[in-house]
This record gives structure tokens, C-alpha cells and sequence, in this order.
């Protein structure tokens, strides 16, 4: 076989993760009333939007999820195939060229020369200080001062000429499913996305995907021939070393709300519910853990964890294995550390929904305690949840950055923006500064968060009963998705029914 | 006499969500110095955004089309903000429905009074101080110079709204806006506020625009009643003519549909449908569509003012000269259906008995949460319901009659005492044990807003309580057939029973009205086979007219499963109307209890007394003199000693603040605890 594949442990928590996500897509599926929610986060254009981004984000994750290592060209005496001891991602593979194009140390985006001067030793013996040609960028210039700016032109132009070209060939698709859904012909389905009457914003997903075709394609014209992004102190790809980064920040984000949540919902809803000693119990606990500063929580639980490692060589076959242990420990001390303020958001949320008379109510028939918290209390505190989540999102990836700089992050070896922002430290005090780095790490995260935070910000009011999302159509008579014209009707269903006072406002708050 | 505030053809509109909202179309009207305008209206009709026009404090999707406004001859309608300003407070001010929310926490009453003053009066700070002081002891407030410098939570609800009142003289000015200034208070304290600002405008000569939904109130309070419907006003008359003779039809349907004793097993009078939409186009009479006598053009021809006698006037096709004789002119009342009267059952066991239910929160303080003192919210009180009779828990607000039905049902844990329900002692059991007995009594919130889960589905609302208890088949569905029905079927027939169509279950709560959400509430009591229902105030939060579909409904249900009701009320008409007896409840004890006939008629008690006077009476003509009652209800925390009910007694003797009275029974079904009856010494 010309490789191992190699599943890491935080690889098969995202593979747990992609396979609760997936049945619960399916279970959604099966559900009309359940789908329904769902269907209006299609209705939002900024979530949509958010959401094509995210997705491409998360594919570039998973790809780098899936490890593996490389056969060695030899093989052992016995004849059987020897692995590298490199970890490799699909990723890497991809991008073979930005990791294996290394340069000396540190050089300016899309530049042909390196950042700073060094001692060139000249054919005739002689030797000057001059701003040295970098190996890999730029590389195919014969006279870079006068060529390079052009060359710069004519790729990227090619780029998004190509970058267009994929995007055309993605829009027909589209609308040749959405022919082939309903029964109107393909020009129809395209005129209907950009009169904006199709039931989901065709046009922002592809506007979004536009954006994201041409960028593609023109970074990846250049990135051939140049470092797009710059390179690093060590001369590494700063293009490459984000997007490895991408998953780092996925992971910590996501298996760190993953393993926090429980501790919060329980604990908090638990607290409000019961009240009594168990309140007084879980109150005083979240208080000590609060006031125990959590970097020194963090600090001393990754330090010991790192001693463990050492001393136990054995287990880990690769250096991915070791890195990947300490990331997820690292994710496991933060949830556990960082559980406390949702919980408390929580359990006083819980505290004045335990008091609502359908609570009561529920009490009257007999429900078991069980089944209010679940049916009644859960889903009453879930726009908390999800709020808080899309919150600490960014502020777990950026503890991350703050624990690098303290020492105690991810493994040195791993590339993560945290990394990459510790390091930016040091650059940004040099003359001349060196800012790519920094700034690529700043793009990334915050296109990341936004997105993120925007497509929260559309399941939340999707998945809120009480906000209703009315659909305006530039034409009565649609004749775009088939789905268009149910939603009409049930906006008008809702408009009947509701009062004279609610009828015109669309967003009914809850009565005192 | 020149009108004050002249009002001229106002349009205003709300740009939410699709079509505008036309929440005031086309209003006229006009006030005199010194008149009391009632604008009288069910919620969503536009009468708050009439007043919030006025002040130019619309929301910000609010919008004046068009029309003037002018107050003394200018129209503030083309004022500039900045002169706008020194006419609200100034010339004109408001007071609001909720005296909790309109006065700011942080800042002290005499803050925020000195805030008016220093915006339109300049006067030094003594001379504030004084005037503060002055303003206070108008509205009543005793002790007002220490009071003032007091926190708005440390005054009682209506202290709160006598300071608010304060506040809005403070300015002196000539028309008041009092929008529902009585709706969130007691009938008593309601009584003394109404009492109030007729002093005050005696007094000041002050215009006041009332903006409510109560005829009662309107009827104690107006020399102009103008009945607004949809946007518009619909009849306009002085008080007199308006309440001896109602003429649209819209005025006499809201007549017919207030309950009293006089409909007692009657049907009362439904105006059937909804208020429309007031982002639809109306093409006629608005009230057409819901109108037992609608002509044919009433749908498409707009109907003009037409004078009826003096300054009565109505716009409905029904008084227009040219048109058809008037023969049919409707009469109020005639819509009234008589029901059977229900068959006198002997009185045997009682279904619920309750004796000497006490329910104490401690009060706990310090460190380790000592107790340090009680509030006793329930302190002793016995009843006795028998199936399929209504038995009325009467009191004002803080009286605890919410806190006993809730006790009866064991979900406030009782401190001490028996709930026997058809022999079984409910206090002390195990929630497993109770279950078994949980469906046989069943609660109906008052808030139909926050008594159904907004996430959940009304068919999963419905279902909670059968699965809870493991009911297959309610029994409203056992005389439609005697084979069980599929669940789904079931809740179909149930919703039917409370009159909502069966798609309805698809639904969320939010797309439901207030009458109708309410109809989900009991549909989801009646869904488990409940013996016995506990209403608390199940229709204070809706308008009168939705409150006569709930009433009926009850009513109807009542004689079809022979139900029992507690129902926990504050509103005396309802009562009247529905109760078989009533159970009078002061500060957590029960002053008087009684048959309906024997209480109303003959009400012993003092506190009994008050309430009944205290309520507003409809009709003009009567003379009821009214007892008025000093201050507010006491803390329970530290109930006065002896008749808890003594510092509030007109009739208070010595001995009324030394111990609790007795029973004093006056009739086998009929008794008080007052020392102006004779004591009874060897019952205990």
C-alpha cells in the first residue's frame, strides 16, 4: 500500500462530530415540522452567505483531517513497506508545492526578493550585502523590475478568468437541478435566481461563491510561482500556514463548546430547575472554579501533561501522535475551565422560566421532572446556547493564541493561528516590520468568526417561533421554486390568525 | 365654549413588516377645557397610538399621514422638536397603563418629579422641593415629605400611580392623557385613582383624554364617550345618552357582552369573528363583517356621520334617514339566548374540601439563610366545591387567592392543613401517588401569553398532560362515539369543543390571539377528564368581548361534564354572573363566604362591602353610594394584630385590634368573621 492512513484521536472526535451532524440531518429530513425551521435559515441571505463560506472552511478542515503516512520508496528487510514517520494530511498533499517551496527566512508578499539584506557571495569571489533573489518566488523572472508587476497582472487575470469559468460551470449545475425539481426550463430557473423569487437567495449563495471561485483561482495562479502571502521567519508559505491552521481553530472551537456544553446545560439547568442544596452545591463549585485564574488551571494541567508525554515515548509513534494528544487535552482543560459563565446564564434563565405558568401547567398533569427539562426548558434556553457558543467560538480560538504565548498551547510543532499571531509579537517590533503574517492570521480568523456569528445569528431567529420571517417577492405571480408559493400562503395563514396589534409587527416580543 | 384640543381628520400608520399598519384612520375629535373624553375601545383598535400621536411620541415605524392636531388653536403637528418639547409636560401630559414601568428604578420619586419641573418651571431648588412636597400631598400620598425622597419600588402599586399622576401635574397642565391609568390596579385602589383625578381636574379645570377599555370606568369618569372601532370612532355621545341608549351596533354589542347578575344562565351576547386587520383596505362599514344587522351596502359603501339626538352621533348606515324604515333599529339584548337553567342538585358530599390550608414563605436573611419571618399568603382558609357548582375566590390582588389554588393542586407545597379531594388527603402525598388524582383537578392559567410553551406545537401542548397521565380518550369525545378514538382524532374533537378549527393543532402559540390561546388553556385542562377546575383570573387579560366567549364557553362546558370551578377572580361581574357561591378572601383569610344571591345582595363584612361598591357601575342612574377604603392592602409578612381588616374599617371598633373575630354564621351556607355579628365562642 503507498500509505497508512492514521486516525489521531481529536481526528476521530471530528469524525464523531461530521457523524452526529449527519444523522441528525437525516432525522431532520424525516421531520416536516422539524424541517420547517430549517427552511427559513435558507431564507436568510446573510446566512446563507455565511454558510457557503463556513462550508468551505470546514472542507478545507476535514481534508485536512484525513492523515496518513507515506510509504518510503525501501522497504525492510522483510520485505514489507516502511512508513514515514511524517504525518501527512490530504491537505498537505494538495498543497505540496507551498510546503515544499521553503525559503531562507522572511519575505514580503508576492515578492521576488527576500525581506531583508544578507551577504551575497558574487561569481567573481567578491562579496556585497544586497537584498538576495528567493529561491521558489518569483523564480522564473529573467528580470524582475521590469517584468514582475506584469506577470503579476497577466496571472491573476488568468485566475479569475479560470476562477469565473468554474463559477459559470457551478451556476448552470445549479440551475439545471433546479430545472430538473420543478417544472420550469433552465432559462427560467435563471432568471428566477436573479430576480431574487426563488424561496432560498440563490444569488447571495452565488455572489458568495463568486467571490470565493475568483479568489481561488487567482491566488492559486499565483501561488505557483509566487508566496502569496509571504513566508515566515524559517522561509515557510504564511498561505500554507493558515490554511493548516484552519483546523487547529475548528477543532478547539468546536471540541471545546463540545465537551463544555454538557457541564453548562446540566449543571446550570439543574441548579435553576431544583433549586434547594443542589443549587447551593453547583453555585458554590462554578464560584471556586471561576475564582481559580483559568490560565493557571491551563498551565499546570498542560505542563503535567506534557511531563507524561515525555516519559512515555512509547506511546506516541509520531510526533503528529504527541501534538495531537496535547491538543486535545488542551481543548478538554479550556471546556472544563470555561463552562461557568454559560452555566450561570443558564441556571438564571432556567430560574424564570421554572416560574412560567406552561411549567406549572406541566406540573399539574404530572410530568416527570425529566420531560420538563427536556421538552419544555431545553429548547426555551437553546438561543442562549447557541449564542454563547458562536461567542466563545472566537474567544477560544484567541485563548489559544494567549496560552502560545504563554507557553502552554498547542504543541509547538503544530501550525495554528495562535502560533502564528505569538510569533507576528516579535515581527511587528522589527524595522522594517514584517505584518503578513499578522495580518494573514487576522483575514482568516475574522472571516471565520463572522461567518460563524452571522449564521447563528440566522438559525436563532429561524428557529424561533415567535419570529416570523416574511418572504417579500418582487413578482406575486413567482414563477420561481416550486416551494415559493406554500411559504406565501403560510405568512398569510399566520397574518389572519395572529391579533390586530401583532398583525403588523413582525417580531411579537414575549408578554411580561 | 372653545375647544381645547381639536383633532382633524388624523391618519397615522405603522410601517411594519408587509402592508402598513392604518392604526388611526381618519380620527376626529375635539375636547373642551375641563371635559373628561373617554376613548373607548377593545386592545388593537388604535386608541393608545391616537394618544401617542397627540404627544408626537410615536414609535419609530410610526408615521402621521396626515390631519392636524391643534391644541388651543395650533396645530403641534408643524412644530419643530425642539418646541415640542416644552408642550409635553407643559400643556400637555400623559399618564400610562403601567405605573411599574413608567417610573425609573434608580432614581428617586422627587427626582424624576424635579426633572418636569426643571424642564418647564424655573425655579430655584427650595422652591422645587416645596413644590414636589405641594404636588404629592394633591395626589394623597401621606408623609410625602419623607416619601418623596423614597425609591419607586417602596411604594405600592398605586402609590406608584398617584406619583406617576404627580408627575404629569407637575407642569400644570390643561389636557391629561390617562391611558388605561386604572387597568393594572385593584378595584379599590382603581376607586380611589378615579376619585382622585376627578378632584384634581375639579380643581385645575384640566382637560383629560381617558383612553380605556372598561365601560365601567367610562361611565364613573366621562361627560364625552367616543367609541372607537378599527382605527376610527364609530359613535360619539355625551355620557347620558350614550349609556341609556347605545346606538351602533358595535356599543350595544359590548353592552350585551358584559357579564352580570341579571344574565346569570344566560348566553351572553358574542360578537362573533375578530377585530380585522388594519393593514387591509376597508372598503365599508368596518364593523360589517362581525355585524348582526348589515345591510348590503354596509359592505361597500362607507357610512357617514349621522346625528341621533344633541351632540349623540353614530356612523352606521342603520341611522340614516334616507334609507330604509328603522323598524329593526336593534335593541341591546335581544341576541341574548336564555339556556336552561341547570338542575338543582342536593347538596351531598363536597367534591373538594379544604380546611384551614395555610401556605408560609419563610423569610430568610443573613448567612446561612435563617428564617427570620413568615409571609403567611394563605393563613387558615376552608371551602367546600361541589361537583358541577362554581364556587368564586374573591379578593384584591396580594390576597393570596392565587396561592391557594395553586396549593390545592400541591404545586406550592401547603405549610399546614387538609385537601380532600373526594376523601383522598392530597397534602403529604408522594408526586407518584398524586399522579392518579392529577387528572381529576386541573388548573387554567391567568396570562394565556406565558401558560403555553411558545416552542411547542398546539398538538404536542395538547398531548403533554395525556401522555403524562396515560388518557387515550378525553371524554368530550365519548358522546360523539362510543369506539375509541386515534389521539389525533381525540385532540380534533377537543379543539372542536372549544371552538377552534382543527388545523389549529399544527400551529404554534404565537399565531393564536389571547381569546384563543386562553380556548388552547382549557382545551389542554379538559384534555385529561378534570372533575374540578381551577381558574385563576382566566379572563383578566382579555377584552370584553373575548371575555364573554371564554365565559360562555365555561359556562357550556359546566353543564355538559358537570364540571367543578374555583374560580379565582377579582372582577365582581364575572362572578355575579357565573359563581353559585362566592368566598370573599382579605389578606390570606376568608372574611365572608356564601351563596351568590346571599353575599351580593346582603354583604356582610365590611371589606365585602367596599369591594362591591368600589366596583364601577354602567348604569348612570344609580346612586350606590361608595365606601371608600383608606390605604392599600397590608403586607402579609406583618398582617395587622386582631381583623386584619381593622386599619382599613370604616366600622373599626377596640376590640377589632385585639383578636381575630369568630365565625358569625348567619345562615346554614352564609357566614363572616366580624365582630359587628354575633360571635359564635364554641365552634373552632
Amino acid at each position: 500500500m503507498p500509505f497508512k492512513p492514521v486516525i489521531l484521536w481529536t481526528d476521530a472526535l471530528v469524525f464523531l462530530v461530521v457523524f452526529i451532524v449527519l444523522v441528525t440531518i437525516w432525522h431532520v429530513r424525516s421531520n416536516e415540522h422539524l424541517l420547517a425551521p430549517w427552511r427559513r435559515v435558507g431564507h436568510s441571505a446573510s446566512g446563507m452567505s455565511a454558510l457557503t463560506v463556513l462550508l468551505v472552511f470546514i472542507f478545507i478542515g476535514l481534508l485536512d483531517t484525513l492523515h496518513f503516512r507515506p510509504a518510503l520508496p525501501h522497504t525492510d528487510s522483510a520485505g514489507k513497506s516502511v512508513y514515514s514517520v511524517e504525518v501527512l494530511s490530504v491537505l498537505d498533499i494538495m498543497l505540496t508545492p507551498l510546503r515544499a517551496n521553503v525559503e531562507k527566512t522572511y519575505s514580503a508578499p508576492l515578492a521576488t526578493h527576500l525581506h531583508t539584506k544578507e551577504t551575497v557571495d558574487l561569481p567573481d569571489g567578491s562579496q556585497i550585502r544586497t537584498f538576495a533573489r528567493l529561491e521558489f518566488g518569483g523564480a522564473h523572472l529573467q528580470n524582475p523590475e521590469t517584468e514582475h508587476l506584469q506577470d503579476i497582472g497577466w496571472r491573476a487575470a488568468a485566475g479569475a478568468g479560470l476562477g469565473l469559468l468554474v463559477w459559470c460551470g457551478l451556476h448552470a449545475i445549479l440551475c439545471l437541478l433546479m430545472a430538473r425539481r420543478s417544472s420550469n426550463n433552465f432559462a427560467q430557473c435563471f432568471q428566477a435566481v436573479w430576480r431574487r423569487t426563488t424561496e432560498i437567495p440563490w444569488y447571495a449563495v452565488l455572489i458568495t461563491l463568486a467571490i470565493i471561485t475568483v479568489l481561488t483561482g487567482v491566488i492559486g495562479m499565483l501561488a505557483a510561482h509566487y508566496h502569496v502571502l509571504g513566508t515566515d521567519k524559517v522561509g515557510q508559505d504564511v498561505l500554507y500556514l493558515s490554511l493548516k491552521s484552519i483546523r487547529i481553530a475548528l477543532i478547539i472551537g468546536t471540541l471545546t463548546t463540545l465537551i463544555m456544553l454538557p457541564f453548562a446545560l446540566l449543571l446550570g439547568i439543574a441548579a435553576g430547575y431544583f433549586r434547594g442544596w443542589i443549587d447551593d452545591v453547583i453555585q458554590y463549585i462554578y464560584t471556586t472554579l471561576n475564582s481559580i485564574p483559568s490560565v493557571l488551571l491551563i498551565a499546570a494541567t498542560v505542563l503535567m501533561m506534557q511531563v507524561y508525554i515525555e516519559t512515555h515515548p512509547e506511546m506516541f509513534d509520531t510526533i503528529a501522535a504527541r501534538a495531537d494528544i496535547r491538543l486535545l487535552f488542551l481543548c478538554i482543560i479550556l471546556g472544563i475551565t470555561s463552562w461557568t459563565s454559560l452555566c450561570r446564564l443558564l441556571r438564571g434563565e432556567t430560574l424564570k422560566l421554572r416560574e412560567m405558568e406552561y411549567i406549572q401547567a406541566a406540573h399539574a398533569f404530572g410530568v416527570s421532572h425529566w420531560r420538563i427539562v427536556s421538552r419544555h426548558i431545553l429548547p426555551n434556553v437553546m438561543y442562549i446556547v447557541l449564542i454563547a457558543t458562536v461567542m466563545d467560538f472566537s474567544g477560544l480560538v484567541l485563548a489559544e493564541a494567549v496560552l502560545s504565548y504563554v507557553g502552554v498551547g498547542v504543541d509547538p510543532s503544530m501550525i495554528s493561528f495562535g502560533t502564528m499571531i505569538n510569533a507576528a509579537r516579535l515581527e511587528m517590533a522589527r524595522e522594517p516590520m514584517v505584518w503578513w503574517a499578522l495580518l494573514a492570521a487576522f483575514v482568516f480568523m475574522f472571516t471565520l468568526v463572522l461567518c460563524a456569528n452571522l449564521f447563528a445569528d440566522a438559525v436563532q431567529k429561524a428557529l424561533d417561533p415567535r419570529i416570523k420571517t416574511y418572504r417579500h417577492y418582487n413578482h406575486p405571480a413567482n414563477t420561481g421554486h416550486s416551494a415559493a408559493p406554500a411559504t406565501t400562503q403560510q405568512a398569510a395563514a399566520t397574518q389572519s390568525t395572529a391579533t390586530p396589534a401583532s398583525a403588523g409587527t413582525v417580531n411579537r416580543p414575549p408578554q411580561p | 365654549m372653545s375647544a381645547l384640543l381639536e383633532i382633524e381628520n388624523l391618519k397615522t400608520v405603522l410601517h411594519t413588516g408587509g402592508n402598513p399598519v392604518r392604526a388611526v384612520d381618519g380620527l376626529s375629535l375635539a375636547i373642551n377645557k375641563g371635559e373628561t373624553f373617554a376613548l373607548l375601545g377593545e386592545s388593537g383598535c388604535g386608541k393608545s397610538m391616537t394618544a401617542l400621536s397627540i404627544m408626537r411620541l410615536l414609535p419609530d415605524t410610526g408615521e402621521i399621514l396626515s390631519g392636524t392636531v391643534k391644541l388651543s388653536g395650533n396645530d403641534i403637528l408643524q412644530l419643530p422638536e425642539t418646541l415640542m418639547r416644552r408642550i409635553r409636560g407643559k400643556l400637555i401630559s400623559m399618564i400610562f397603563q403601567e405605573p411599574m414601568l413608567s417610573l425609573n428604578p434608580v432614581m428617586t420619586i422627587a427626582d424624576q418629579i424635579n426633572e418636569v419641573l426643571k424642564q418647564h418651571l424655573r425655579l430655584n431648588n427650595e422652591d422645587a422641593q416645596h413644590r414636589i412636597t405641594e404636588l404629592l400631598e394633591q395626589v394623597g400620598i401621606p408623609d410625602a415629605q419623607r416619601r418623596m425622597h423614597e425609591f419607586s419600588f417602596q411604594f405600592s402599586g398605586g402609590m406608584k400611580q398617584r406619583a406617576m399622576i404627580a408627575m404629569a401635574l407637575a407642569g400644570q397642565p390643561e389636557l391629561l392623557i390617562a391611558d388605561e391609568p386604572t387597568t393594572a390596579l385593584d378595584v379599590t385602589i382603581q376607586a380611589q385613582v378615579l376619585a382622585l383625578l376627578r378632584r384634581v381636574q375639579r380643581q385645575r379645570h384640566m382637560a383629560i383624554l381617558l383612553i380605556t377599555h372598561d365601560l365601567g370606568v367610562v361611565s364613573e369618569m366621562a361627560q364625552v364617550v367616543a367609541v372607537m372601532y378599527a382605527g376610527e370612532i364609530v359613535e360619539q355621545a355625551p355620557r347620558q345618552s350614550f349609556f341609556a341608549q347605545p346606538a351602533h351596533p358595535y356599543s350595544q354589542q359590548l353592552f350585551a357582552s358584559l357579564p352580570a347578575k341579571q344574565k346569570r344562565h344566560q348566553e351572553l351576547a358574542v360578537i362573533s369573528g375578530t377585530v380585522p386587520s388594519l393593514s387591509r383596505k376597508f372598503t365599508g362599514c368596518r364593523f360589517a363583517d362581525r355585524c348582526t344587522y348589515a345591510l348590503a351596502r354596509c359592505h361597500d359603501t362607507e357610512p357617514q356621520w349621522h346625528a341621533i339626538a344633541g351632540n349623540h352621533k353614530v356612523r352606521c348606515h342603520l341611522y340614516d334617514p334616507a334609507a330604509a324604515p328603522v323598524q329593526d333599529k336593534p335593541i341591546s339584548g335581544t341576541a341574548l339566548k336564555t339556556a336552561a337553567a341547570p338542575p338543582q342538585s342536593p347538596a351531598n358530599e363536597p367534591l373538594l374540601q379544604v380546611a384551614g390550608l395555610k401556605v408560609h414563605f419563610p423569610i430568610r436573611k443573613g448567612l446561612f439563610k435563617r428564617a427570620v419571618g413568615q409571609v403567611k399568603a394563605v393563613d387558615g382558609v376552608s371551602l367546600n366545591i361541589f361537583a358541577g357548582k362554581t364556587l368564586a375566590l374573591v379578593g384584591e390582588s396580594g390576597c393570596g387567592k392565587t396561592t391557594v389554588g395553586k396549593s390545592i393542586l400541591q404545586l406550592i407545597e401547603p405549610t399546614a392543613g387538609n385537601v380532600r379531594y373526594n376523601g383522598n388527603e392530597l397534602i403529604g402525598m408522594r408526586r407518584e401517588q398524586l399522579r392518579p388524582l392529577r387528572s381529576q383537578l386541573q388548573f387554567v392559567f391567568q396570562d394565556p401569553y406565558s401558560s403555553l410553551n411558545p416552542r411547542m406545537r398546539i398538538i404536542d401542548i395538547i398531548e403533554e398532560g395525556m401522555n403524562a397521565l396515560n388518557i387515550d380518550a378525553p371524554a368530550v369525545n365519548s358522546q360523539a362515539s362510543q369506539t375509541p378514538l386515534s389521539r389525533e382524532k381525540a385532540i380534533d374533537a377537543l379543539l372542536d369543543c372549544v371552538g377552534l378549527p382543527s388545523e389549529a393543532k399544527w400551529r404554534y402559540p404565537h399565531e393564536f390571539s389571547g381569546g384563543q390561546r386562553q380556548r388552547i388553556a382549557i382545551a389542554r385542562a379538559l384534555a385529561v377528564n378534570p372533575r374540578l377546575l381551577i381558574c385563576d383570573e382566566p379572563t383578566s387579560a382579555l377584552d370584553v368581548s373575548v371575555q364573554a366567549q371564554i365565559l360562555n364557553l365555561l359556562n357550556t362546558l359546566q353543564d355538559e361534564f358537570r364540571l367543578a370551578f374555583l374560580f379565582i377572580t377579582h372582577n365582581i361581574s364575572v362572578v355575579e354572573y357565573l359563581a353559585d357561591e362566592i368566598a370573599v378572601m382579605y389578606l390570606g383569610r376568608i372574611v365572608e363566604c356564601g351563596r351568590i344571591d346571599e353575599v351580593i345582595e346582603n354583604p356582610l363584612h365590611p371589606y365585602t362591602q367596599a369591594l362591591l361598591s368600589a366596583v364601577p357601575v354602567i348604569d348612570a342612574s344609580s346612586a350606590v353610594s361608595m365606601i371608600k377604603l383608606k390605604g392599600d392592602l397590608p403586607s402579609p409578612a406583618s398582617p395587622p394584630a386582631g381583623c386584619h381588616f381593622h386599619p382599613r374599617c370604616p366600622h373599626a371598633m377596640p376590640v377589632c385590634s385585639q383578636s381575630y373575630p369568630a365565625v358569625s354564621t348567619i345562615s346554614p351556607t352564609h357566614y363572616t368573621h366580624c365582630y359587628l355579628y354575633s360571635q359564635e365562642h364554641d365552634t373552632d
